[in-house]
């Protein structure tokens, strides 16, 4: 598998208030995120999963170490279209990312800027709000729909570039269930029918059991990285740095606690239920 | 205990006469007794919204009526902004309300608009800062220098400092991370519990709703669908489901437990009570 | 209630007028406008009125809708028609103190609020009918020969857009702050006018400061969107007259001749 992005002591500070030291919001990172791969990111407000997350399009630039995407550095600013054609992103305010007040219009705009022919626009604008199953909206007013909907339509414009990889920077976080579950489910399904690399930037730790991968970080400094079911588990350090672990889990850690025999990291609600049951039946 | 507010065949119709026409709220009925702390649920696009607008005085019924202590709020129109002092809310992402140089001057300007003297807008404005969980020496700072949990505490201290007899909140941990949303609630909480006030909190998290309030009020489809004691609410999960609402995931794994043959209520919304429920059954030996 | 302002707003809809290039409806409402402006009599506004009514039919609008748009200029309606009707000289017909009601303040004030309002529905005619990309691809394409004398022509027309498209959202905005503020007392409605301006500050300054951030979060947005100015960009919709725009445009060019010659003839 090659990686669609990679990171190399990657470093970054914003700029300081003034007459305040900078703060690194992200300290030496080494990340390779795998094509095709669904990976979350985890963390509390200010972690720097966010930042993080701009650097995988050149949005920020690196302060010290190296990003590539596709084997592209993103200080090259020559590449730079063709980074972001690369690696869409998907942002957390859905009414501060729809360009137009078609949806058709709104979808077609990657592609615009892209260049590329009408009749092939008019090709992926349809695949894609089919990808997203937001066909129906077509001609729809932007502002007339729900949050979850207005999401897919932002994920549509990015499939209409055709890019690798998808990194959404907790556009959940602003979302009701509904809307979430909507949201998640379109890219679990671009990730798995249509090869799409996934970025998941999320503090909902519910999210991460999508994932096939799970990195948690915290003051700037990736500190875990792993299976769903190697991370989640870890109910006291995840609490450590300001996050919960499902309650799935919680309850599986309080069992044991009273004597239960109970693997923990029996994540969903079956598999839950199925590992209590196999304890009592024991 | 007795109403505070009753809700009396409310409907509330939006853009009538017009392609847009629909009714966000239809015939509802309900009540919030003097103390409690309730929840209200139901997914966007409920009338969870419009509902609470009516509550204070915002949105005026276009049917039905509302009663603030046994006296219709529109008896009188002049005296409307009267209700909104008296019934406080929260607006959803109320941190982009705020204008004011100081924390202060904006958490005073309720308090202001009441016309009350110095002396207690000062008492006022301190105490309810120190409610929403803010420390005093944030009160000379600009709210735009605060991060986005403590503007959010700020709108909220706002509020509270117009002792309003009834504190509404629609989704006040929305957007925040897990520990911002714990100790958010965690004042909510202390709040409730020591000013004795009724608290009503709008939310689409069961989870957060089932842990921390008395009754809860469930909206879908423009109207009330049911109401009562978390347990009781939860009771009726399968209802929940089929209106496309959630139910708390430790319910949803006690439900999937007594289909596994394992005789536990369901109706369990906390870890600890599942636990409990689940020791005891185990005790019990089958 | 804000929500309820429907100027300026796109209609979606498969009408002829919908259907009609933008461009072509560009030019038609400048015509239009004008036309308006050399209308002096009953006859030659009746023409011209009779153009708007067969685009209110054409385009499907629902006139209810047309004359609530009409309702934010209301105050301006009022005050033109009330500043001619007072200080046109001419024939007195009423006097009383300092006010002198004239002959042809009356006819000047009616025709005012007419072309006033006939402006205003032309142009809701207008966005009513037309996506407000079609607008801004229609006017691109109308100013491009200005590009030579080095007029940023893309840039204006995507400006334009982007209002267009944060007007609802914003509108929407305003609500819930004014609402927001009234829930802590705040009070738009009564007091001097220095009062009322002051109290405008609680909705004002949160408005600005949101218009800044979603303004940002926008220009990121499109950046990541391959956004890079109007060079070498490619359109979904590729602007084309059809038959039905020579059709429409050779009536509608007649009808204003006709217009021309009554107002030559001083009708």
């Amino acid at each position: 598998m090659s990686d669609i992005i990679k990171t190399e002591n990657l470093s970054f500070s914003y700029p300081p208030d003034e007459g305040k030291e900078p703060v690194l919001a992200l300290n030496d990172i080494d990340l390779s995120i795998g094509q095709g791969s669904f990976i979350a990111v985890l963390g509390h407000n200010g972690s720097g999963k966010s930042t993080l997350a701009k650097h995988m399009n050149a949005v920020l630039l690196p302060g010290g170490g190296k990003v590539w995407v596709d084997g592209m550095d993103t200080l090259d600013e020559s590449l730079l279209l063709e980074i972001r054609r690369r690696v869409g992103m998907v942002f957390q305010n859905p009414d501060n990312q729809i360009v137009a007040n078609v949806v058709e219009e709104d979808v077609a705009f990657g592609p615009e800027n892209m260049g590329v022919p009408s009749e092939e626009i008019q090709r992926r604008v349809t695949a894609a709000l089919k990808a997203v199953g937001m066909e129906e909206f077509i001609l729809h007013a932007p502002h007339h729909l729900s949050g979850g909907q207005k999401q897919r339509v932002a994920i549509a414009g990015v499939i209409a570039m055709e890019p690798a990889c998808i990194v959404l920077d907790e556009s959940t976080a602003m979302l009701d269930p509904l809307g979430r579950r909507e949201v998640l489910d379109t890219v679990k399904q671009l990730n798995r029918e249509k090869g799409i690399t996934v970025v998941l930037i999320t503090h909902h730790i519910d999210e991460a059991i999508l994932a096939d991968r799970v990195v948690v970080m915290d003051s700037g400094m990736v500190v875990m990285d792993g299976a769903p079911g190697e991370i989640l588990v870890q109910v006291e350090e995840l609490r450590k740095i300001g996050l919960a672990a499902p309650h799935t889990v919680e309850l599986l850690y309080g069992l044991r606690q009273d004597g239960f025999d109970v693997p923990l990291d029996a994540l969903g609600i079956q598999e839950c239920a199925d590992a209590i049951v196999g304890s009592l039946k024991s | 205990m007795k109403p505070i507010i009753r809700v009396e065949n409310l409907t509330h119709t939006y853009g009538a006469n017009t392609p847009f026409c629909r009714n966000a709220v239809e015939n509802v009925n309900m009540e919030i007794l003097e103390g409690e702390f309730l929840g209200i649920i139901g997914h966007t696009g409920s009338g969870k919204s419009t509902l609470i607008q009516h509550l204070n005085g915002l949105l005026k019924p276009t049917g039905g009526r509302i009663l603030l202590g046994e006296r219709d709020i529109w008896a009188d129109p002049k005296k409307i902004r009267d209700v909104r002092f008296r019934v406080g809310l929260v607006f959803q992402y109320p941190e982009y309300q705020l204008f004011e140089e100081t924390v202060y001057k904006d958490v005073a300007f309720g308090p202001r608009n009441m016309g009350l003297d110095e002396t207690e807008i000062d008492r006022r404005v301190r105490s309810a800062v120190t409610f929403a969980g803010l420390g005093e020496d944030l009160l000379d700072k600009s709210p735009f220098d605060l991060s986005g949990g403590q503007k959010r505490r700020v709108a909220i201290a706002g509020v509270i400092a117009m002792e309003p007899e009834v504190l509404i909140l629609d989704e006040p941990s929305a957007g925040l991370d897990p520990a911002g949303r714990r100790s958010m609630l965690e004042n909510i909480r202390n709040y409730h519990r020591q000013k004795g006030t009724t608290v009503v909190m709008v939310s689409h998290s069961m989870d957060e709703v089932a842990e921390n309030v008395d009754r809860i009020v469930v909206l879908a489809n423009a109207g009330v669908v049911m109401s009562g004691t978390p347990h009781e609410v939860f009771s009726r999960a399968q209802e929940l489901l089929s209106v496309g609402l959630n139910v708390p995931q430790v319910t949803q794994v006690a439900m999937e437990l007594v289909k596994r043959g394992i005789e536990i209520d369901p109706a369990v919304y906390t870890v600890a009570d599942l636990r409990a429920a689940l020791s005891a059954w185990k005790g019990g030996g089958k | 209630m804000l929500k309820d302002i429907t100027l300026g707003q796109y209609f979606p809809g498969t009408s002829l007028a919908h259907r009609l290039d933008p461009r072509t409806k560009i030019l038609l409402t400048v015509l239009y406008i004008a036309a308006l402006f050399c209308a002096k009599s009953f006859v030659s506004y009746g023409v011209v009125a009779l153009l708007l009514f067969a685009g209110i039919k054409v385009s499907g609008v629902a006139p209810r809708a047309l004359v609530r748009g009409l309702k934010p200029i209301l105050f301006i309606i009022c005050f033109t028609a009330i500043l001619n009707l007072f200080y046109t000289p001419g024939e007195a017909l009423v006097t009383f103190w300092i006010f002198r009601i004239t002959k042809e303040g009356i006819f000047t004030a009616f025709f005012m609020v007419l072309r006033i309002t006939m402006l205003i529905m032309g142009t809701f005619l207008l966005t009513y009918t037309t996506s407000p990309i079609g607008l801004t691809d229609g006017l691109e394409s109308l100013l491009n020969p200005l590009k030579k004398i080095k007029v940023p022509v893309h840039e204006l027309a995507m400006i334009m857009s982007i209002a267009l498209r944060m007007i609802p959202t914003l509108i929407e905005e305003t609500d819930k702050i004014m609402s927001a503020q009234q829930a802590r007392g705040a009070d738009f409605e009564s007091g001097n006018l220095f009062q009322r301006a002051k109290a405008l500050v609680p909705i004002l300054v949160p408005l600005f400061i949101s218009a800044f951030r979603r303004a940002d979060e926008l220009a990121v947005a499109m950046e990541c969107r391959c956004y890079h100015g109007g060079e070498g960009r490619t359109k979904l919709h590729v602007l084309q007259y059809k038959t039905r725009d020579y059709i429409v445009f050779l009536a509608y060019v007649l009808v204003l001749v006709t217009v021309l010659v009554l107002a030559h003839f001083g009708l």
